[in-house]
């Protein structure tokens, strides 16, 4: 294509579309936080060419006419590739299982109950099992919802300080263990999604060495912030604990209670996203998903126990992988190998070569209401000064979204 | 009779807003507090228990949680300042009631108060309030995260008590986990020199502190009797009945022979040492009948203490200046 031969003479990185394994589209059922045309041009403007959206919608997406549904819209919308996922779950009521292979046959390029995990662990069992009939794509939330209990935050010297019930990092890693027992009797594929701590990260990195077929991903926002957050102590990952190089500057600060800051699984310690990143250049973690999570103010603008968990996460994904980058927590390669050919292989696909994206790594703007395309406007990070900036996206070989490239290369996109 | 100088003088010093937290707060604010507190004693001493600065001034007190002591405690403070005062209650949570938090704001907003005193269930709830508000809010619970005029309370009634709090090292006993008055208790006596030990069973302490992660001067001693050994004074805090049926307590009977206050425990500290609760007082479960009122026990100056510590913010956030009045 002559567009993306030009954008590159102007400079910019041009690198394969990013795949997300993870977008809540919220379409139907909860379009004033999003829909399926709105999420796939934010998909667009944070460099993701296809996203898979999370079936946890009214109703939930569980019979092939949903799925075909879903498909359609996404079509229709015009922008990011939009790949549907089902439920495991029949209604994602965690009782019975869905109709897996019809769903599959009608397009579902993966399962999960997201949201929640399947609760009762036999079910569980039965769906990595019966998985195998088509080799389908199990995508487990892995939490155990008795342990997390009444949880908002993650336990520990922050939530003690608050006064915040917190959720113990064993509610996840009972959870992967679980998985990875099940997974591993069963010689059948499972991923794991957004893990969040240092112990899921150890397990999974075991389990593959003993070729456990497991997989996981991981939010560009646990990479990039820890629990100091929901204090209102607002520095990012790898500008904290640099103890005798403080910066003149501050860090920058919030309001503590921040319902923005409320997401499930809960923001961790410097030294569980240190192990994130660790697991994350060493391949234990496959892919880095969004988990986009928008919600309409009203969900978020309440007291913090009471307000919805999640935040949205596609525009700004880039921006805080970009940052880890440079200070050297892992290397570009790897990195955008988590945003591309990674999650590729988990879903099994091979994408489409004329699916890219250009980059300028060193943009500045600024994360406002605004700036952002996603109906939800729920991000921590809104007010903040972010590098690196998607400036053209291109579906198919089509240019979908222009952000403004310069000289030669506009010329040639239009 | 005069006033002394103090709160005039405090007031020229005080710059905040709102009082949500005493996390951030420096040793002089928290004395400038305590040293009005002291002249506010002085007025409720008066036969007439009334001074001016409040007065055209309009207090709300918007409690969204029960409580009865510490909205009796701001009214009787506000009333003694000559405030105007509007009481605006509501429970359950506001999803429930179909009326946000937000919802509320907005009403309170309109209604003009000059300042808000909010009880609230939801761990900062008065963040949010005041993120929202023009009027100062005054935090007079929130969830289990702070209770600034109990923690000022205290300290207050500790240094009548003790004299300076420096290298005093008081006990704190019990639920310390979903302890509003623990945290503010730790966050005002600590500037003040204090050191603190906490003591009750480990399911009833946030975890990080239960390992060792704890705010500065504060250490965790489970054992009740080891802990008192020579302490200075102690707070029981009030232990509710649910954490029985939460399973993180076997039976009140033996929460209260491990870590209830007897009076063979209380003689293990210093002599005179004060024993404090901030009330309502399970008695016979966090505290002996016996220790709740006996030599020690200071809780009724607590309460009296309560109440010009509740005058003191009010003055220093929206009060007109006191003169000093001729001998």
């Amino acid at each position: 294509m002559t567009d993306r031969r030009a954008i590159e003479r102007e400079g910019y990185l041009v690198v394969p579309g990013f795949i997300d394994l993870h977008a809540h589209l919220r379409e139907p059922g909860f379009e004033e936080s999003e829909t399926i045309a709105t999420g796939a041009q934010a998909a667009l403007r944070g460099g993701f060419t296809t996203i898979c959206a999370m079936p946890n919608t009214e109703p939930a997406i569980d019979s092939p006419g949903l799925v075909a549904e879903v498909i359609a819209r996404g079509k229709a919308a015009g922008a990011a590739r939009v790949l549907p996922i089902a439920t495991i779950t029949r209604g994602r009521r965690g009782k019975e299982l869905a109709d897996l292979v019809e769903l599959a046959a009608a397009g579902a390029v993966a399962f999960s109950d997201d949201g929640s995990p399947v609760d009762d662990a036999r079910l569980f069992r039965s769906a990595v099992e019966y998985a195998r009939a088509r080799d389908l794509l199990v995508i487990e939330h892995p939490q155990d919802q008795v342990l997390s209990g009444q949880g908002v935050m993650n336990e520990g010297a922050v939530s003690a300080m608050l006064g915040l019930p917190g959720i113990p990092n064993a509610a996840e890693e009972t959870a992967v263990a679980r998985a990875i027992l099940v997974a591993g009797e069963l010689d059948a594929r499972v991923h794991l999604t957004h893990i969040s701590t240092a112990g899921s990260v150890d397990m999974i990195r075991a389990a593959k060495a003993r070729s456990i077929p497991v997989s996981c991903d991981v939010t560009p926002h646990h990479l990039a912030l820890t629990d100091d957050w929901v204090a209102g102590r607002r520095a990012l990952a790898w500008e904290q604990g640099l103890k005798g190089q403080e910066t003149a500057d501050e860090p920058p600060r919030g309001v503590p209670f921040d319902a923005m800051t409320k997401m499930n699984p809960p923001l961790r310690r410097l030294h569980d996203v240190r192990a994130l990143w660790i697991g994350l250049a060493d391949g234990t973690i496959d892919a880095i998903a969004t988990d986009h999570a928008p919600h309409a103010s009203i969900r978020k603008d309440v007291e913090f126990d009471q307000a919805a968990f999640g935040i949205c996460g596609l525009e700004t994904a880039l921006p805080l992988v970009l940052g880890g980058i440079a200070a050297g927590w892992c290397d570009r390669e790897t990195a955008l190998r988590a945003l591309t050919d990674g999650p590729a292989r988990v879903l099994g696909i091979t994408p489409d070569p004329d699916d890219w994206v250009a980059v300028d790594l060193d943009a500045t703007w600024t994360a406002t209401a605004e700036a952002l395309a996603t109906l939800g406007k729920n991000t921590p990070l809104l007010g903040r000064e972010l590098r690196g900036r998607v400036v053209a996206a291109a579906v198919g070989g089509e240019v979908r979204y222009d952000g403004g490239v310069r000289g030669e290369a506009r010329t040639a996109a239009r | 009779m005069t006033l002394t100088k103090t709160p005039a003088a405090a007031a020229l010093r005080w710059a905040r807003r709102h009082v949500l937290d005493i996390d951030d707060w420096s040793r002089a604010e928290i004395e400038a507090v305590l040293e009005t507190a002291g002249a506010m004693v002085e007025i409720l001493g008066r036969p007439v228990r009334k001074a001016p600065p409040l007065r055209g001034k309009t207090v709300i007190l918007f409690f969204a949680e029960a409580s009865t002591r510490t909205r009796v405690s701001f009214e009787l403070a506000a009333k003694a300042l000559s405030a105007d005062v509007t009481t605006i209650t509501s429970s359950g949570s506001s999803v429930e009631k179909g009326e946000t938090l937000l919802d509320t704001v907005r009403t309170l907003q309109a209604l003009g108060g000059d300042v808000v005193v909010m009880r609230h269930a939801s761990s900062g709830a008065p963040y949010f309030v005041a993120e929202r508000s023009d009027a100062p809010v005054i935090n007079a619970g929130d969830g289990w995260h702070a209770h600034p005029t109990q923690g000022l309370l205290d300290a207050y009634t500790l240094r009548a008590a003790l004299g300076d709090l420096h290298e005093k090292r008081i006990v704190i006993v019990g639920d310390v986990l979903h302890s509003r008055v623990a945290r503010s208790d730790i966050h005002t006596l600590v500037p003040l020199g204090a050191r603190i030990t906490l003591s009750g069973p480990p399911t009833l302490m946030p975890l990080a502190w239960r390992r060792g992660e704890l705010p500065p001067c504060v250490t965790y001693e489970p054992d009740l009797d080891r802990a008192l050994d020579g302490a200075h004074g102690v707070i029981a805090l009030r232990l509710q009945k649910e954490r029985q049926e939460g399973g993180l307590l076997p039976s009140l009977r033996e929460y209260s022979h491990v870590w209830g206050l007897t009076a063979s425990r209380v003689a293990r500290m210093r002599p005179d040492a004060p024993v404090m609760h901030p009330g309502p007082m399970n008695e016979g479960v966090e505290i002996d009948a016996a220790v709740a009122h006996g030599a020690r026990s200071l809780v009724e100056t607590q309460v009296t203490n309560g109440v010009a510590v509740r005058m003191a913010l009010l003055y220093l956030l929206v009060g007109t200046p006191l003169q000093e009045e001729r001998p």
